[in-house]
């Protein structure tokens, strides 16, 4: 196996989403090259440290202030569109 | 005779419940779906426009138009997922509105295989994020994926920060699964090579 096919299979190798032969021979490569190691560790460390960074967490306040805001435009919706149907209903009904 | 099939009625998920009260004008419930979820949404909408006003704008747009639109929802996929699918668009949009002279899409894709082949081989330090205090690391990390594409940047926050499936993640980007896996190599090898310079062993490290 070159290091370049390994690097195609790094994905799947690393999110263990590939069949145990394929497995077996990226195991078989990593033992003897260190390059391809390193890069197969260091992009394991990388995904590990983005996902528990944490990062862009909602603060409590913006995220009531959100809430809020959400559920009045909800409500402006809902009562918009009540208020076409009931209009929808009598203009059909003065038509008769 | 014919056969007497037992079929398995399983009961509708919290979720779905939620949902189809929603649907039906109950914002209580459409409130629990909103708290569910706008903090992966939030997470997505900053990682996508890099600005926390747009990404405060996405989070409301995005619940509205989901609130709006329930009618269309088909429960095929996961609400989530068809969450996803709205917010990365209004985040995509937002972008586009702010860089209207870079061409910004999720289909954009990269010329060649060489801008993720590594360059640099260099091994890291033991627990390279314990380098630097919380803030400087957020700050490293941000700077860092933000020099990603966006079509990469959004791969790989859905798949690798928000834990999403490839399938969920091709779903929510209406993308192709090896569309999908290619750009997640890309962002993960770009990522890693950008994060060399402040992760790789210096002289006094331990070796493990």
């Amino acid at each position: 196996m070159k290091c370049s096919d390994f690097l195609k299979e790094l994905t799947d190798y690393l999110d263990n989403t590939m069949d145990s032969h394929t497995k077996a021979e990226l195991e078989e490569h990593l033992q003897w090259c260190h390059n391809c190691y390193v890069v197969c560790n260091t992009t394991k460390s990388t995904i590990e440290i983005y996902r528990d960074s944490k990062l862009y967490e909602l603060p409590d306040e913006l995220r009531t202030r959100i809430h809020s805001a959400i559920v009045t435009k909800c409500q402006c919706h809902k009562d918009e569109t009540a208020a076409a149907t009931q209009l929808e209903a009598s203009e059909k009904k003065s038509s008769k | 005779m014919e056969a007497i099939e037992n079929k398995v009625v399983e009961p509708p998920s919290e979720e779905s419940v939620l949902v189809d009260a929603a649907r039906a004008g109950d914002i209580g419930a459409f409130e629990s779906l909103v708290r569910r979820y706008d903090r992966n949404v939030f997470r997505i909408a900053q990682h996508i426009t890099q600005n926390r006003e747009d990404a405060e704008d996405v989070v409301q747009d995005a619940f509205l138009k989901a609130y709006q639109n329930l009618g269309q929802f088909q429960g095929q996929s996961k609400f989530y997922t068809w969450l996803v699918r709205i917010a990365v668009n209004e985040a995509l949009m937002r972008l586009r509105r702010r860089r209207p002279e870079r061409m910004i899409s999720i289909d954009e894709d990269v010329k060649t295989e060489e801008d993720s082949m590594p360059r640099e081989i260099a091994d890291w330090s033991p627990n390279p994020e314990q380098l630097y205090t919380h803030a400087e690391l957020k700050d490293i990390l941000g700077k860092t994926i933000q020099g990603l594409p966006p079509s990469f940047r959004t791969v790989f926050v859905l798949r690798d920060v928000e834990g999403l499936s490839t399938e969920e993640t091709a779903s929510a980007l209406e993308l192709s699964v090896p569309a999908v896996k290619s750009r997640l190599l890309r962002a993960r090898l770009q990522l890693r090579e950008r994060l060399n310079k402040y992760f790789k062993r210096r002289d006094g490290d331990t070796k493990l």
